[in-house]
């Protein structure tokens, strides 16, 4: 209770704590809450999930998503979607796979340009969204079907597989994977460094929505593109950024897939788009834009990684795993809609 | 250059002036032979009907559009706006209906939505948030409006509440005009004479307020002059001494006897003041 000796008009006004209610406003309590319930629920039932390494195992799962969700996150606060985040990163490790493995190049060349991919089909899908004013959803369909066309296409007719293999015999190799597929052991458990990059991400993408100039234009594209431009925010191009953003670092997602799993499909990656909205909107993004959080988005893969493990480790049959995040997807949305409603009633 | 009744030449202290202007769309003429100035200090009120031309000559005003016919100057110099920004450089800012606020964002990132003060260098430059949150309670709290919190999201605030907001962020940066599109029209009658009170505050500031509207008991109070249009034209540039509310009234609601009103008007110089029953 702020308990300013203030008159008595305004002493009506401060009925409800602000702290209460700033807390109530936070984007990500929902998925703070849902985390640790998750957390506590296969911590009881199953013995190995707490253990250093049982987390080693779900942090893992959750690493490579929580990246992406929490990119994806910046974009829908910006009042976009992107359908071809998921194949992207396939398109990614595809491109480093094959020219490292079938042209001789270096791995970090060819993550070099697997960078540049990704930076011009966020470019693509952010000029198209911004220039014809369609919605995003179509626009970037668009290109995840022929990002998926592509992947299949080009890879049969260089490879005649459908698969690109042995990544691990590629110059550079060694290195690349030290920086972004190795482990490292904590507690006796591997830890894999993608949580580290993933740990990163969020903290860097809270830092630039919440302190820095573009951080306040993101909230206010996709809170009122209008409004946002009237009073001189560079609104269109925030919104291309943001697009470049999540296709590069789908690009870096991607590499470190390959990089990994030495191998690349390629089919990867489909769905997986909507793994990373389903996060962002578990940590309290919403749907419409201009609200949500880079930490929620982070909590809410981790919340996708527990259960994943958690269902593996309580010995279920992993076909529950879908009933399990749909209903967590409901729950989640009408858990934002409750708090949000609590912060709009308080307003008087 | 017949000018209309109020509009001597040149006028020194004039903030902004606009003579004898006037804008097409296709064929159709949106406004024409509108003549007016705003001096700082003072409130104009320029009220009309629906389709009375009001939005277009703001719109002229913010530079959001180009004016086909007449004059512009700014502190006594012509100018021709292209664009919303010019116009905001030279100091004339528009509070639109719809503020331009976002609801879902905090008081204090709204206040300095595209204008965000810095601290550091090169990466390190960051948003100030605390100069921000400082900065927008205390110009708040000098236009007399009290907020809770400044972390309180827009959206939560009542419509007169916004709008003082939006006001009190347009005087902050700098402006010398401020030119309100129907402040009033969607508030209730408490809430509406909030958003007076605030225009009286910015006209005791200094500026000059351009007051759209199309309710002349709002007009009334805090007008010093009233410009009333109709069809996209003038009928008549008038201060507050020069008529009283009821006649006020029935120019705004006077329908065709308005017209024979226009043309009494146009030659009757400025001192022959229109009694009421003037007409016919």
């Amino acid at each position: 209770m702020t308990s300013a000796p203030a008159a008595a008009s305004s002493d009506e006004r401060v009925l409800v704590s602000g702290i209460t209610r700033r807390f109530l406003q936070r984007p990500e309590l929902g998925a703070a809450v849902g985390a640790l319930a998750v957390f506590i629920f296969f911590a009881t039932i199953t013995d190995a999930f707490a253990r250093p390494s049982g987390i080693a195992n779900w942090l893992d799962a959750a690493a490579p998503l929580g990246i992406m969700a929490v990119v994806v996150a910046l974009l829908m606060i910006g009042g976009e979607f992107d359908l071809s985040a998921g194949v992207m990163t396939a398109t990614a490790g595809l491109v480093v796979a094959t020219l490292a493995t079938e042209y001789g190049l270096n791995v970090w060349l060819a993550f070099a340009i697997a960078l540049v991919v990704g930076l011009a089909v966020g470019l693509v899908n952010g000029v198209v969204v911004v220039r014809t004013g369609l919605p995003s959803f179509i626009v970037t369909l668009g290109m995840f079907l022929v990002l998926q066309g592509l992947n299949l296409g080009v890879t049969k007719v260089i490879t005649g597989t459908v698969q690109v293999r042995g990544l691990d015999d590629a110059s550079g190799y060694d290195s690349a994977r030290a920086v972004f597929a190795t482990t490292v052991e904590i507690f006796g458990a591997d830890v894999r460094v993608t949580v580290f990059w993933w740990i990163g991400v969020t903290a860097l993408a809270t830092y630039v929505l919440l302190r820095t100039r573009p951080g306040n234009w993101i909230f206010a594209v996709g809170g009122s593109a209008t409004a946002a431009r009237s009073v001189g925010v560079p609104a269109s191009r925030t919104k291309i950024a943001l697009f470049m953003t999540v296709s590069t670092v789908a690009a870096v997602v991607g590499t470190m897939q390959a990089l990994r799993l030495t191998s690349v499909q390629a089919n990867a990656g489909i769905g997986l788009e909507f793994e990373f909205i389903i996060a962002a909107v578990i940590g309290g993004c919403l749907l419409t834009g201009g609200f949500g959080s880079a930490v929620g988005a982070a909590l809410g893969a981790l919340i996708f990684g527990m259960a994943k493990q958690g269902i593996v480790f309580a010995g279920w049959d992993s076909d529950w795993f879908m009933l399990f995040l749909g209903l967590l997807l409901l729950l989640a949305t009408l858990l934002n809609l409750y708090v949000r409603k609590r912060a709009e009633v308080m307003k008087r | 250059m017949t000018s209309p009744p109020n509009v001597d030449g040149p006028t020194a202290d004039a903030l902004l002036e606009v003579r004898e202007i006037g804008k097409d769309f296709g064929n159709v003429t949106a406004l024409d032979g509108v003549s007016m100035t705003v001096r700082p200090g003072t409130v104009t009120c320029v009220l009309g009907d629906n389709g009375a031309g009001k939005s277009t000559l703001i719109k002229i005003l913010a530079g959001a559009h180009q004016h086909d016919r007449g004059e512009y100057l700014i502190d006594g110099e012509p100018v021709r706006l292209t664009h919303p920004r010019e116009a905001l450089d030279r100091g004339i800012a528009t509070v639109y209906q719809d503020l331009a606020l976002v609801p879902l964002m905090a008081i204090w990132r709204n206040f300095f939505l595209g204008s965000e003060p810095t601290k550091g260098w090169g990466p390190a430059r960051r948003f100030d948030v605390s100069a921000a949150k400082s900065t927008t309670r205390a110009e708040l709290l000098a236009m007399g409006i009290d907020i809770r919190d400044p972390e309180q999201p827009v959206g939560t605030l009542s419509g007169g509440e916004r709008q003082s907001v939006a006001i009190a962020r347009a005087v902050y940066f700098g402006a010398r005009v401020l030119i309100l599109d129907e402040p009033t029209s969607a508030l209730g009658v408490k809430q509406a004479g909030v958003v007076l009170r605030y225009v009286v505050m910015a006209r005791d500031r200094g500026l000059g307020v351009v007051f759209i509207t199309h309710n002349p008991h709002h007009a009334y109070p805090v007008g010093d002059r009233f410009l009333i249009l109709n069809r996209g034209r003038s009928l008549g540039d008038f201060g507050k001494d020069e008529l009283d509310r009821g006649e006020l009234i029935r120019l705004m609601s006077g329908g065709a006897e308005l017209e024979q009103l226009t043309h009494e008007l146009e030659r009757a110089p400025t001192g022959d003041s229109v009694g009421p029953g003037t007409a016919g």
